[in-house]
């Protein structure tokens, strides 16, 4: 069994796991280069936890290849693998102190001289002076930076880290979020996050895999996945965003036409994501802007509607506009606070427009609702998902 | 029989609590082939089923055996049923055996049961400490113990001298519970020893399963109009009932064969089916109707408990 | 203006009903109703273990010691000039170790079986583990009794000591089970997540982990051995351990050294208990 192998990449191929009738991950492939930053992402039961669990070795999967590097480890024991992962409930040994904690690991693989390696992961994970106690002793985030240096004092192939900041609070999560990100790039390893917290992903990940039901939607770096999605899941679940029905009439060039309610959008062509002619056209509610209709100033290359406000909050940082168009469908507009005009009031007029650059247009088949959910977690408010 | 099965039933029922799995739910042991299991639970078993099940079945033959010590017992086909004839005969003793233990269990209840409210709900940090003191008692010799009763309720000590100035006596001797001018060796002894001995068989299941109960639910029942007295029939009581159908079983169960209490505690006018059945095993060596005694006892406990637990509806016990 | 308001105020405002603090001779009982029952049934509890402590301090005239004469350590200091009281207890002290070994090493096993795995046969053995603790003592003995009868097998030491083994089993396998079943399974998944395999995990996470249970498991044993009585009546042939003796005694005779051992047994338990809680506390502070 090979140590470190930093240049080796976490290949899962045709990967399927069942437990009975319930198919947790069906038929992943998914590449993880060695060094990344890379992050699962996904709702409750999408089977990213599954995933990580298959590649630690703690579950095994029903079909499909897993490989480190050159080396197949579909079905080798946990023992075996160059992997290590960092338990979302910590699974610290009650019966250690923190020392033999860390230590564990390579104690196991027969690593004579201990001291200084723990020693300096301890400063590392800045835990120096906690040797001798009991993880019991300890405060969340100590525990969590504990179940860290086990793992890592390893120098796995593999690191990975199932939501592992899930139990702490908010500010101590934030402070841990740049943390891990510092460490991991300090260290050069490869990580691979599990979470369900988008922001934390964004912040955090070189790349995400967006996963829903045992799939995986989307692929890419934060800001790709964000500013153009290519499933209704990957555009709701990531921020929020509005949806039109439209019809492609026109697609040659760089830009495409599609006919919502009568009127013309613009849309890069690179930015449709499906050859049907029925479409869901998106576009983020912050790269909308809103002005009062009477003296608005729109650019001709803009696509634009007309709308009465029908809710406005203050947050701070910005101002949410709920607004109706002509035929009936609600937007939310999140304006930011540099120039607030007071006049935007419910009732008021106003003509809501935006770059074609910002559009994005997927396939009507797909769930307009997909990804909308109510995070208890999330800091900001309520996601108000868009309606049809 | 100690605090062993109190406080091993309490332990259980604190710890079977279920995790939040950690994926899949086969365990990972030394040795995961098929046989592991069996190669573990085989020499406890064999023990059990040796030394339990069979000779429990042996009691059943050995009823209906005929012959005596000095010559010897054989069976004789059809079996030796007039064993069973001593049934009837000693039915005054297994109406009284019942009756006692029902009663010490109830008296267990009643007093254990603010007990365990006490030490669950109110105790604060005294609460390790408290349990360690009602578990303490066990620590020594329960036939040392109930013969200090023997002490405490002696004809001229303070307890007896008081209750008959008081004329307590005389009231407890009206319901036949006692002699005019004595309480020791009646039948409120007899109870009063059994109660004793048992309290913490109910103690612990009592307060394994308040302590379970969040005391934020009397609060909110208070908030909706109830009284503390109606909060603890309509919300505490209930919630706690797995408890009390433990400690009742381990309270009637033991009681109802004990004769350790009636033998010190009490005259033979007050004797139990325990009593009973020990005198024929070792006095009259009579072994057959013995066994027979006995396993009508056994019989009868079953059968009671069985109709017991389907009524109050638990089986969460073992 | 103010004072129009104030008038109308004055007679605007309803009459206002003032409670008083409850008070009263029963109040401070009635608000401290179950501390107080509580607190009486543990003296009740208590009464005897006084009565048994203070009268090892005892010197009765006569046989037996339900009447107090006067205070003497005479009990303490001659603890084995009673024939047979000695020789009971050391009895009673070699099966107690003996029984709680077997039972131990029987019940962890069974113990490991039942929690770990899932196999035919498992809400069985729930049933089996659980029936001794549910059957009363007189029947347990006297089933036993006329098995060893059958056999032909002579009633003594060893007998007893099968009985005790036999009915300590169950409470083992109670105490150690539950035990188990409170481990949290993703502590063995992660020391095999670092390298350690199946045999090593056991040994080094698992058992430790369970380890506390067994220690339990083994005092409990050998408290339900050492005091047992009932079953050990019926099946000890012409044998006596202690609570045999004390039995005896009861008909014979009580001299105060009875009351010596059980103070002794008492106060050693009750340390033992308090130093694990010192320990315990000591641990989870630090």
């Amino acid at each position: 069994m090979t140590t470190s192998q930093s240049g080796a990449d976490l290949r899962i191929i045709n990967t399927t796991k069942r437990f009975g009738d319930f198919v947790a991950v069906d038929d992943l492939t998914l590449t993880i280069p060695a060094g990344s930053f890379f992050a699962l992402l996904g709702p409750s039961g999408c089977g990213k936890t599954t995933t990580l669990r298959m590649v630690a070795g703690l579950e095994e999967p029903t079909a499909g290849t897993i490989l480190i590097g050159d080396e197949d480890v579909t079905w080798a024991k946990p023992y075996k693998r160059p992997v290590n992962t960092v338990f979302q409930s910590y699974a610290l040994f009650p019966h250690l102190d923190i020392y033999e904690n860390v230590a564990f690991g390579l104690r196991r693989r027969g690593v004579k001289d201990v001291k200084k390696t723990v020693e300096d992961m301890l400063a590392l994970t800045e835990l120096t002076g906690l040797a001798k106690r009991k993880p019991q002793q300890l405060s969340g985030g100590q525990q969590q930076r504990v179940a860290l240096a086990r793992a890592l004092i390893n120098q796995p192939a593999v690191l990975l880290l199932d939501e592992p900041l899930g139990a702490l609070d908010l500010k101590l999560r934030r402070q841990m979020q740049l943390e891990l990100k510092r460490i991991q790039t300090e260290v050069g390893l490869t990580f691979v996050h599990v979470t369900h917290d988008q922001e934390e992903a964004m912040t955090m990940a070189d790349t995400i895999a967006v996963m829903n039901a045992g799939r995986v939607e989307q692929l890419g770096a934060p800001a790709d996945l964000y500013e153009n999605p290519s499933t209704t899941f990957v555009a709701n679940f990531l921020g929020q965003s509005n949806f039109f029905d439209g019809i492609v009439t026109h697609r040659s060039g760089d830009y495409a036409s599609v006919t919502v309610q009568g009127q013309n959008v613009s849309i890069p062509v690179s930015r449709v994501h499906t050859q049907g002619s029925s479409v869901h056209v998106g576009v983020r509610p912050e790269k909308l802007r809103i002005q009062y209709r009477d003296d608005a100033q729109v650019n001709d290359n803009d696509n634009r509607l007309e709308a009465v406000v029908s809710d406005s909050s203050f947050i701070g940082v910005s101002t949410q506009y709920l607004v109706d168009t002509a035929w009936g469908q609600e937007l939310t507009v999140f304006a930011q606070n540099t120039h607030r005009d007071e006049r935007l009031v419910p009732g008021a007029k106003v003509v809501v427009s935006w770059a074609p650059d910002h559009t994005f247009a997927l396939d009507a088949a797909q769930d307009v609702d997909a990804g909308v959910e109510i995070d208890e977690d999330a800091a900001t408010p309520d996601p108000v998902g868009a309606t049809s | 029989m100690s605090g062993g099965a109190v406080a091993a039933t309490a332990v259980e029922q604190q710890d079977i609590r279920s995790h939040p799995g950690g994926g899949a739910t086969e365990s990972k042991g030394v040795g995961t082939s098929k046989w592991t299991p069996y190669i573990l639970l085989t020499p406890g078993f064999l023990w059990l089923a040796l030394f339990f099940i069979i000779p429990t079945v042996m009691l059943l033959l050995f009823s209906l055996y005929s012959g005596s010590l000095d010559q010897g017992y054989s069976f004789e086909f059809p079996g030796n049923w007039s064993t069973y004839s001593a049934v009837w005969e000693y039915r005054a003793q297994f109406f009284r055996s019942f009756l006692f233990a029902g009663l010490s269990t109830f008296f267990c209840l009643a007093l254990a049961y603010p007990l365990a409210y006490f030490i669950a709900f109110k105790s604060g940090k005294w609460k390790a400490t408290l349990l360690v003191l009602v578990i303490a008692p066990f620590f020594t010799s329960f036939l040392i113990r109930t013969l200090a009763w023997k002490t405490i309720l002696a004809d001229d000590g303070p307890v007896v001298t008081f209750m008959n100035w008081a004329h307590i006596t005389n009231v407890l001797a009206l319901l036949h519970l006692t002699e005019t001018d004595r309480v020791l060796n009646t039948p409120l002894s007899v109870v009063l020893g059994l109660t004793y001995n048992f309290l913490p068989f109910m103690v612990l299941p009592l307060y394994a399963s308040l302590d379970r109960m969040d005391p934020r639910l009397v609060e909110a029942a208070q908030d909706l109009y109830s009284s503390p007295w109606t909060a603890l029939r309509k919300v505490t009581w209930p919630l706690s009932l797995p408890g009390v159908v433990a400690g009742t079983l381990l309270t009637f169960i033991p009681a109802a064969g004990d004769y350790i209490n009636a033998e010190l505690l009490g005259t033979t006018k007050v004797s139990m089916i325990g009593n009973v059945i020990q005198d024929q095993f070792f006095v009259v060596t009579d072994y057959p109707t013995a066994s027979a005694l006995s396993f009508v006892l056994m019989l009868t406990i079953l059968v009671l408990v069985f109709f017991y637990v389907r009524r109050a509806g638990t089986e969460e016990l073992v | 203006m103010a004072t129009t308001t104030a008038t109308a105020a004055q007679q605007e405002a309803p009459a206002v009903r003032t409670t008083k603090r409850p008070s009263g001779p029963f109040r401070w009982v009635r608000e401290r109703i179950i501390p107080i029952i509580g607190l009486l049934v543990l003296f009740y509890m208590f009464l005897p273990i006084f009565v048994v402590v203070m009268f090892s301090f005892n010197q009765p005239n006569g046989r037996f010691n339900y009447q107090w004469v006067k205070f003497s350590f005479d009990a303490w200091t001659n603890l084995c000039s009673v024939g047979g009281l000695c020789e009971s207890l050391q009895l009673s002290l070699v099966i107690g170790l003996l029984a709680t070994l077997g039972a131990v090493i029987l019940g962890t096993l069974m113990a490991f079986g039942i929690a770990r795995y899932r196999f035919r046969g498992r809400s069985g053995s729930n049933l089996l583990v659980f029936m001794p603790m549910a059957t009363p003592e007189v029947v347990m003995g006297s089933s036993l009794l006329t098995w060893f009868v059958l056999l032909a097998f002579a009633r003594g030491t060893t007998t007893i000591l099968i009985a005790h083994v036999m009915f300590c089993l169950s409470f083992v396998v109670v105490t150690v089970k539950a035990r188990i079943a409170g481990l949290d399974p993703r502590l063995e998944q992660a020391a095999m997540d670092l390298y350690a395999n199946e045999r090593t995990t056991f040994w080094r996470v698992t058992f430790p982990l369970v380890l506390p249970g067994i220690v339990g498991a083994s005092l409990l044993a050998f408290s339900l051995s050492f005091d047992d009585f009932i079953v050990t009546n019926f099946n000890s042939g012409s044998t006596v351990t202690f609570p045999m003796f004390v039995w005896g005694a009861a008909q014979r005779g009580t001299p105060p050294q009875i009351n010596v051992v059980g103070s002794l047994m008492f106060i050693v338990s009750l340390t033992i208990v308090l130093i694990a809680q010192v320990v315990q506390r000591r641990r989870k502070k630090a």
